[in-house]
């Protein structure tokens, strides 16, 4: 396929994945938030402050798996962990991982150690989900800056 | 640049801080990575100047109010920051208490603070409020939030 009609390929492929992500509720009007902040003189700030969100929540979720158990939970401890979550979660607008974190607190609140568990399988289901989602969405950004590049050698 | 008096429309933040030629300086208290990162690019959009800190007794360190900082009160830190703002859920020193520390000093009581939290607790907000917190901001922040921080700012000085 020519240059300039992989462009516009990769261009709508880019464009119909964004929208699904919104209209599934993957993503809300936050994450356009950080996609205004990016600008040239820092292109990649998206990714960055996503990949600090990947890593802040593996630490988390690690944390949440070693603090619930059946015999003694310390709850305060297990909702620190999900605010901190809840809060980055909103930050970067991972709406679905936000919305389980609110029901994961309120069984904090409860002392609820059967609904903490379902929340913690919850909130990992729907973690790996928008993180591959994201994923996705970053390497077809990256195919469609290198079609870019190629089609318009400098 | 220039010659720092008259900044037509420009409305950038130093004008509103009444800082002349020099870029304001914020410095903004946040224990979660991503929100520091967010705030930080957030007020570098409105050319501020940006120092983050991770907790309160850390904040009070770069302010100069640190527990070591006693003999050092009155030397130099009036104009080391423009702007406070800080995120209201920390552990250990919450931003309430932080925001009465930085009121109880001599130097800093004078530096706008502003409080942020994802939680909408009006008890929460009138207690920081009251307690001299110049604004109140609901979390995520935005870009329409840093501006409108920036016109409050402006309207609040008397």
């Amino acid at each position: 396929m020519a240059g300039s009609g992989l462009v516009l390929q990769l261009q709508k492929q880019l464009g119909d994945y964004t929208t699904s992500l919104f209209n599934e509720g993957f993503l809300d009007d936050q994450f356009n938030q950080l996609q205004q902040l990016q600008d040239e003189s820092n292109p990649d700030f998206v990714v960055e402050v996503v990949s600090l969100f990947f890593e802040d929540s593996d630490r988390l979720l690690n944390e949440l798996a070693k603090a619930l158990n059946y015999q003694n939970t310390d709850f305060r401890k297990v909702d620190a962990h999900v605010h901190q979550l809840k809060g980055s979660s909103s930050s970067i607008g991972a709406q679905r991982v936000q919305r389980v974190c609110i029901a994961f607190r309120n069984h904090c609140e409860a002392q609820n150690i059967e609904g903490c568990l379902n929340c913690l399988q919850q909130v990992k289901q729907e973690y790996t989900l928008v993180k591959n989602k994201l994923e996705t969405l970053f390497k077809l950004e990256r195919q469609l800056l290198a079609a870019r590049r190629s089609s318009f050698p400098m | 640049m220039g010659s720092g008096g008259f900044s037509s429309g420009s409305s950038s933040m130093a004008s509103l801080m009444e800082n002349g030629d020099h870029v304001p300086h914020v410095l903004a208290v946040d224990d979660n990575i991503i929100d520091r990162k967010l705030i930080e690019k957030l007020l570098q959009k409105s050319s501020c100047k940006v120092t983050t800190a991770e907790n309160g007794p850390r904040a009070l360190e770069f302010l100069g109010l640190g527990d070591h900082d006693r003999l050092n009160s009155l030397e130099g830190n009036i104009s080391k920051v423009n702007l406070i703002i800080t995120d209201y859920c920390m552990p250990g020193m919450t931003g309430y208490d932080l925001l009465k520390k930085i009121k109880e000093s001599s130097v800093m009581k004078e530096v706008p603070v502003v409080i942020m939290s994802s939680e909408n607790v009006p008890t929460r907000i009138n207690k920081c409020l009251e307690e001299g917190a110049q604004m109140f901001m609901l979390k995520p922040l935005k870009q329409s939030d840093i501006k409108r921080l920036r016109c409050h700012l402006v309207n609040s000085r008397g």
